[in-house]
């Protein structure tokens, strides 16, 4: 479980601080303030003695060609059906036998119509879209996730999308899979990430009134003390914790 | 958004006070001349028998037909996801199991299936481990499939298969009670393999279970199959066809039905189906009818599986051997139900100190698993059930989204029904199987 140099796996994490060797909890002081405390510790949660501790971060990594699998043949086959491929796809990478492409948010709905419709590649389903925040690992934290699965060819692929919290648009991609239309209002309702041309972009699962996404990670889980046997039970994003 | 969309507030000595009068009810109300144009606007659920839970359904009608029909969901939003993040991965699967109550091991089993990705781990999943996980899921499948009968038959008037459905369902719960010691919520898959192994008399209960089951089969097609009403109120009803299903995202039974053979386990298998001998069945004319027989059939072929994995079920460890992740014991059965092993108890508190440890660091700390993402889909009673799962090398997952079938099945409502009468409104939502603790979550 210790490698000596873990992988991001197109993924923008916070990477052990620098005189980090053992992988102890202390040398990973928790990425987001969800996870703050490491057994009632506040601050860093650097116990190492080292203090003072700052962390960096990885930028995510395109992956060498060959990828391998199908994955060489989806991205030739975007790149040539898809003229503006070069300025659309910020990176490609491959992690775990998955692939991700990583999309300039205003060219979403551009190449969500090329991968639906081009020959080589139809992507009939949008499987799923869902968001990620990662708050304090990336300039643009919000990322939009969709998956894509082809029924011809039997292949999935990830798209990704990442925009600032301060602008966090990007255009919808219902007209291209209709069934985009709840998964963008949940995205929406979750994390406050605004989808243009989104025929009605209300909120879904949470009140009309509510104020707030509660899916990003600045948002506190909520809850109150429970008291058992006389002992008073913290609410879970209080409670001690290792990160 | 403008400050006019939101509700009323005022300002109390407890805080903020929002009056909540139904949204836009109002608004759509008076929207609606009902001299003029003769229609009026029903209010179906949020509280209806007839909607599967608490599903909100707006109906435009003219008459008895639906002009316009807009479903309204999240009156069982519960934040799983969100509370996932504040829980270690393997406190996950107790959370995950509660979505879709009606399809607890399908839950587990993706989510747990993306954590072993997550940890590249899927290969080392025992043999046994995954038979029991395809024996657990299509038990779960059949009992999930007689629900949908059971409560589509009360809905369209058929008293009687309501209660034979709901007491074969009782049957299966029994067995999972005594293979996982509950009847719902299991957590039974956990990451890396299942929680305990399954014991001889739950064996002996499947097989007596196989013996019964295909009478009973017979029984409900013998009340519903050749009965003029149940053909009148689905045959022709609420047709959806494959391109309506794709461009909607519906999977599952519904898409089958309209005629395309897409299911996960033949065309993405996991867990080993691709060694199993079974048919994908399908119908060609994408109605309520069709997705009944195809459900009778499913049951049927998922009772196959199951057979083929009691032959197939040979001893062996039911967990990953690596200790940093496995679980340090397994439950047992003490006096008072399922609970912790008397002896490993005994073990690490009276004999090993460095046991008490490790069980300590995994049971508080948990594993670290390294950062990356995934994303797992199985084939769940109700279609494509996906995990989109994210670590950032913790201990926590750092999100973890679940791509519902009843979720995204449901906005397919307002193409069944538009056009057609009330009633087929029930019939139509009905045949999509929606459970509302898995759409809302």
């Amino acid at each position: 479980m210790t490698d000596d140099k873990p992988t991001t796996g197109g993924v923008p994490v916070p990477v052990p601080p620098a005189g980090a060797t053992s992988g102890a909890p202390a040398e990973f002081p928790p990425a987001a303030p969800a996870g703050r405390g490491m057994f009632g510790n506040q601050g860093s949660g650097d116990v190492s003695g080292f203090g003072g501790l700052v962390r960096q971060h990885h930028a995510v990594e395109d992956s060498p060609r060959p990828y391998g699998g199908y994955f060489d043949e989806v991205r030739d086959a975007l790149e040539e059906a898809y003229p503006a491929f070069g300025e659309a796809i910020e990176k490609v990478v491959v992690d775990r036998g998955e692939l991700t492409l990583h999309v300039r948010p205003e060219r979403i709905a551009e190449v969500c119509q090329v991968m639906r419709d081009d020959s080589a590649l139809r992507f009939e389903l949008c499987s799923s879209v869902s968001g990620v925040d990662y708050l304090g690992a990336d300039a643009r934290r919000l990322h939009v996730v969709y998956h894509l699965t082809s029924m011809t060819y039997r292949r999935q692929v990830r798209l990704e999308a990442a925009v600032s919290a301060e602008e966090p648009h990007l255009p919808s991609v219902t007209s291209v899979y209709p069934t985009a239309d709840w998964q963008e209002r949940e995205a929406y309702d979750m994390f406050g990430i605004v989808f243009d041309g989104h025929p009605a972009l209300t909120r879904i699962l949470m009140p009309d009134d509510w104020e707030g996404h509660p899916q990003r990670k600045d948002y506190p889980l909520g809850g109150v003390p429970v008291e058992y046997k006389g002992a008073e039970i913290p609410p879970p994003d209080k409670r001690r914790s290792y990160q | 958004m403008t400050a006019s969309n939101y509700a009323t507030e005022r300002e109390t000595t407890e805080g903020r006070v929002f009056t909540v009068t139904g949204g836009d009810w109002d608004d759509v109300v008076s929207g609606v001349d009902p001299i003029n144009e003769g229609r009026i606007v029903v209010n179906m659920g949020p509280q209806h028998p007839s909607t599967h839970g608490v599903l909100r359904l707006i109906l435009e009608l003219e008459g008895e037909t639906v002009r316009e029909a807009r479903s309204v969901v999240g009156y069982l939003h519960t934040g799983i996801e969100k509370n996932l993040e504040y829980r270690n991965w393997v406190q996950g699967s107790t959370f995950v199991t509660r979505m879709d109550y009606l399809s607890p091991i399908f839950n587990e089993t993706a989510y747990s299936l993306a954590v072993e990705k997550l940890l590249g781990i899927t290969d080392d999943v025992t043999e046994r481990a995954n038979t029991i996980r395809v024996l657990m899921m299509e038990l779960n499948r059949i009992s999930s499939h007689l629900v949908w009968l059971a409560t589509t038959g009360m809905e369209l008037g058929a008293i009687s298969i309501m209660l034979y459905g709901f007491r074969e369902r009782e049957y299966i719960l029994e067995i999972f009670e005594l293979i996982t010691g509950l009847r719902m919520n299991h957590a039974y898959v956990r990451p890396g393999g299942v929680a305990q192994d399954v014991p001889d008399e739950a064996i002996v209960k499947i097989r007596e279970f196989l013996k019964v089951m295909p009478k009973r089969l017979k029984e409900y097609e013998d009340l519903l199959s050749g009965q003029p009403i149940w053909l009148e109120r689905t045959q022709n009803v609420a047709v959806l066809d494959v391109t309506g299903c794709l461009a909607l995202g519906v999977t599952g039974p519904v898409l089958r039905s309209a005629g395309l053979a897409w299911d996960l386990r033949k065309t993405m298998p996991y867990c080993g189906y691709e060694t199993y001998e079974f048919d994908v069945p399908t119908h060609p004319d994408g109605d309520v009818w069709g997705r009944y027989l195809v459900r009778l059939a499913e049951i049927r072929e998922s009772m196959k599986l199951v057979e083929q994995a009691l032959d197939r079920l040979r001893p062996g460890p039911v967990m990953v051997a690596d200790k940093k992740i496995a679980w340090p014991a397994q439950l047992a059965i003490g006096v008072d139900g399922m609970g912790n092993s008397l002896e490993h108890v005994a073990k690490i508190m009276g004999q090993s100190m460095e046991s008490l440890i490790h069980h300590f660091k995994l049971v508080t700390e948990g594993f670290r698993v390294p950062p990356g993402q995934v994303y797992v889909a199985v084939e769940s009673p109700r279609g494509e059930l996906g995990v989109h799962a994210v670590s950032d090398g913790g201990t926590r997952p750092y999100r973890v989204h679940y791509r519902e079938p009843s979720f995204v099945n449901l906005q397919a409502l307002p193409a069944m029904a538009e056009g057609g009468l009330i009633a087929d409104v029930i019939a139509g939502g009905a045949s999509l199987d929606p459970v509302m603790g898995g759409c809302d979550r």
